[in-house]
């Protein structure tokens, strides 16, 4: 076990863990943070994509030991009041059938827009490939991410 | 025409003579509380609410609840349903706050989400809750100022007598009406009066997903629990022979480590009782990091089962007893065992006119046989459960489709008695049938009984994959005969799988051919099986509209024509007494499919494949167009029509249609477990492939045909004709007949041999 001191959704926290303990299970068990999701734990679905220093990653492959001081961003701190183009674009195309995998697409596109702010088709797909949406709402995330591109 | 609801459940109107009051909440909404929704923060809430009926309170201020009653697991049941009720009430949606119901089968009927069935048997009795509250609201108006009820009129939460000008809102009025006599009768809408029923709304759970809230059952996290995750044996046809409890016990944060049995020897099965070994270790620590280090570390010696037996309630509820061979098997045995049955004897299904005689005056004779391999749900939500299990009671939070059955379940293997046990449920992180069957659940509350702790049973990925309860895998061979005028006048199929037959005999093509005969068969296993999105048709559907699209082409006739002029046949002189469909419909979504997609304009470079089949009470048709890039379908358009009925949330609808048409696309391409020596051989998404963004169709189109027929099912008939429809349109993409699952496979084969 040690102390780590994360920066976590702009606030300071401070969790006594084994270092090598992803950062998915540091959030969820540890910070109360559910909203990032377990969904294979070998980076191979997106469910529980976050940022790092705003970029994209799958914290289940993130140990907290390696985290250092780089700021870390989940679902919950996304925006203020859930109103990020990219949340707006997803409730105006009512993307989600069962839900669970939305936070990470949300999550990986938010990151491309940050990145990219008027990707192409092919470049959304290829964002876009490392999260799978087992309801199919595939269709729906590539149209919201176009509208979020739009609305930013 | 005007529809009077006559016996009204009395359960769902169950009067508790306290509900008017704040404490008339009994356990609803465990998890949430009486948090308001997103929706809810920008109300005012009420300071007192008013139970109408166990869907229904109404707030002093004239805000309203709504109870939905079923599971969601992302058919969009917990928007759609409520609609019903608020669209009958009369109230404006935008007024509403819906609230997920636990399991209290005392106050609602069927809380089971599964076979399409939601809102077609939810329809009526939803319908009447919404009339008969709005009912006693204007009867309560019709007491209080003195006039006739039937001169009253009640919509968008007002009451209204024109004649006097008098004029309140629901809210004024739910106070007097919670009290009032329930009616027997009542009249309900007309349907060119629905004014919420038809009209898009947005998931009510829409905002809390997209910003992370806590809702589904592995978000729960009561402070005291445990986490416990299980080890099963490595294959099908094992048992744990013995645990060595050293090796994990001592880990950090490790509280207990032992062997269980989810099931007692004696116990008679329910339908959904499906368990794929005898007994599991447990292993319960502090949080799940510290317990998945101890799966890794944790040496358990595994052996091979002998045959066994088990009483078990069928679907019907009639009691059968399932063996199960002991062993391991493999998928290269149940192929050979599959080919050995299809020519041995098998079950006759449905016999019309003289098969074999028309087969030997046929002038062509097509036969073919599909293939498919087993498939596993892989819902993001890997399995869990939270389960706190106390001397006088349990209570359970987890992902469940049919928590009546897994209820009785608990009961008999904790022995505690079935009213002691609070089941509550969560928003599932998909469904597909694996839900159904609540082994995860039981599995939590015998750890957690054992512990004498609440426990959090998690499964990780690998858990979830290898555990069992799959598509079963299916082999189906199609015969036909042609006379020299191109009619179809024989028609076979010999189908069957392990351990099940795939074969619906009494549908399509079955009345429209003289002479017809379907016959069935089925190999005993070891290795679960269990509902998935439309168990059965997933297959055969994609089987027999391939082979109707060969047969069309042999033929010479344009496939959608072929199945018209089949259709018409069994509409104006069925063959037979009992096809389960009804051959008009059938027709008109084919109609429909060809007007919306343009069949009849064929444009160059655009390779398409039709398919249309019936299920769930409900029709549906499908054209798909397919290029080949890289040696890889490229799919560019769907269209899809669909006869449900009536449609409840057409947004909503459409997007479980583009759903199923891209998880259709996705089995048919990729889907596939197999097994060697009982191992199943795929545990993760790097192995198991899944559709991903890049393969989804870049446009799909969903049509639904309108009519004022009661809603019949929307989960499940759009995915079995897309096997086919795709199938189809790669054949005149390849010019290759693609006969076995999953296509890729077949793709890779012809490229390897270019």
């Amino acid at each position: 076990m040690a102390v780590f001191n994360l920066s976590v959704n702009g606030k300071k926290q401070q969790v006594d863990v084994d270092p090598a303990t992803p950062m998915l299970w540091v959030l969820r068990d540890h910070l109360n943070l559910v909203g990032t999701k377990f969904g294979c734990g070998i980076a191979q679905c997106g469910a529980c994509t976050i940022h790092l220093d705003g970029t994209a990653i799958r914290s289940c492959q993130m140990p907290v030991s390696a985290v250092a001081d780089k700021a870390i961003t989940t679902i919950e701190g996304l925006s203020e009041e859930g109103d990020h183009p990219v949340q707006k674009a997803w409730l105006e195309h009512d993307v989600p059938q069962c839900g669970y995998c939305q936070a990470g697409q949300i999550m990986t596109a938010s990151a491309l827009l940050a990145s990219n702010p008027n990707p192409s088709d092919d470049e959304i797909e290829a964002a876009m490939n490392g999260n799978i949406c087992r309801c199919g709402t595939y269709l729906r995330i590539k149209a919201a991410v176009k509208t979020a591109a739009a609305n930013a | 025409m005007t529809l009077i609801a006559k016996k009204i459940d009395r359960r769902s109107f169950m009067k508790v003579s306290a509900l008017a009051g704040g404490g008339m909440m009994l356990s609803f909404s465990w998890l949430a509380g009486c948090k308001p929704t997103t929706q809810a923060e920008v109300m005012e809430l009420p300071k007192e609410w008013f139970e109408l009926n166990s869907y229904i309170k109404i707030g002093d201020n004239g805000v309203v609840t709504l109870m939905s009653p079923n599971p969601e697991f992302g058919s969009n049941v917990k928007t759609s349903m409520p609609m019903i009720l608020a669209d009958e009430l009369g109230v404006d949606w935008k007024n509403v706050i819906v609230e997920q119901a636990d399991f209290y089968p005392e106050r609602f009927d069927r809380q089971f989400t599964g076979g399409s069935q939601g809102i077609r048997q939810g329809w009526k009795p939803l319908r009447t809750a919404g009339a008969t509250a709005r009912e006693m609201l204007i009867k309560a108006a019709a007491q209080t100022w003195s006039v006739p009820a039937e001169e009253i009129t009640a919509g968008a939460g007002t009451l209204e007598h024109k004649a006097s000008g008098k004029k309140a809102g629901y809210g004024e009025m739910a106070s007097l009406a919670a009290t009032l006599e329930v009616p027997e009768e009542v009249k309900l809408k007309d349907i060119k009066d629905f004014n919420l029923i038809g009209v898009s709304q947005k998931n009510v759970d829409g905002k809390k997903i997209v910003t992370g809230k806590p809702l589904f059952a592995m978000d729960h996290y009561p402070a005291n629990a445990l986490v416990a995750m299980v080890v099963h044996p490595p294959a099908f046809g094992m048992k744990v022979k013995s645990l060595d409890e050293s090796s994990a016990k001592g880990m950090p944060g490790i509280k207990d480590v032992f062997v269980f049995e989810p099931v007692k020897e004696d116990y008679d099965r329910n339908f959904f009782d499906v368990n794929s070994f005898s007994n599991l270790v447990a292993i319960v620590g502090t949080s799940t990091w510290e317990v998945m280090q101890a799966k890794k570390a944790i040496k358990v010696e595994w052996e091979i089962t002998a045959d066994s037996s088990f009483s078990m309630a069928g679907f019907g509820g009639n009691k059968m007893t399932v063996k199960v061979p002991g062993g391991v098997e493999s998928t290269e045995g149940h192929k050979a065992a599959m080919e050995a049955m299809a020519k041995g004897k098998v079950n006759l299904l449905r016999k019309d006119g003289d098969p074999e005689g028309a087969f030997k005056k046929a002038a062509k004779v097509l036969e073919r046989t599909y293939t498919a391999p087993y498939l596993a749900h892989n819902c993001m939500e890997p399995m869990n459960c939270f389960a706190d299990v106390r001397a006088d009671g349990a209570t359970l939070y987890g992902p469940i489709q049919a928590p009546e059955l897994i209820r009785n379940t608990i009961s008999a293997r904790l022995g505690l008695d079935k009213e002691k046990i609070q089941i509550n449920l969560a928003r599932m992180g998909g469904g597909f049938g694996q839900r159904a069957y609540g082994h995860h659940m039981v599995e939590a509350a015998v750890i957690s009984q054992k512990v004498g702790a609440p426990v959090k049973l998690q499964y990780n990925r690998e858990d979830d994959m290898t555990y069992g309860i799959y598509r079963p895998t299916y082999s189906a061979t199609y015969r036909a005969g042609l006379d020299e005028n191109n009619n179809l006048i024989a028609f076979h199929v010999n189908g069957g799988g392990v351990p099940e037959s795939p074969v619906h005999a009494n549908r399509f093509p079955a009345g429209a051919v003289d002479n017809y005969l379907a016959e069935g068969w089925s190999v005993e296993s070891n290795i679960t099986i269990g509902a998935f999105r439309a168990p059965r048709s997933n297959f055969i559907a994609g089987a027999e509209q391939s082979f109707i699209d060969e047969l069309a082409e042999l033929a010479g006739k344009d496939p959608i024509d072929f199945r018209l002029e089949l259709l018409e046949r069994a509409k104006t002189n069925p063959v037979g007494e009992r096809n389960d469909y009804e051959a008009d419909r059938y027709a008109g979504v084919l109609k429909l499919v060809r007007e919306k997609s343009k069949w009849d304009e064929p444009k160059s470079g655009v390779n398409r494949g039709v398919s249309a089949y019936f299920c769930h009470n409900s029709y549906v048709a499908e054209v798909i167009d397919v290029v080949i890039e890289n040696n890889a379908p490229v799919f560019k358009n769907v269209y899809a029509a669909v006869d449900c009925g009536i449609v409840v949330n057409p947004d909503a609808a459409a997007n479980m249609g583009e759903g199923a048409i891209v998880d259709g696309i996705g089995n048919a391409l990729f889907g596939e477990m197999d097994f060697v020596d009982g191992v199943p051989q795929k545990n993760n998404f790097h192995q198991y492939r899944m559709i991903r963004q890049k393969e989804a169709p870049r446009h799909v189109e969903v049509h639904f045909v309108k009519n004022d027929i009661d809603p019949t099912g929307l989960g499940e008939p759009l995915f079995p004709p897309t096997f086919a429809a795709v199938a189809n349109a790669m054949h005149k993409a390849t010019g290759k007949r693609f006969y076995n699952q999953p296509f890729m496979k077949e793709m890779d084969v012809s490229r390897s041999r270019i």
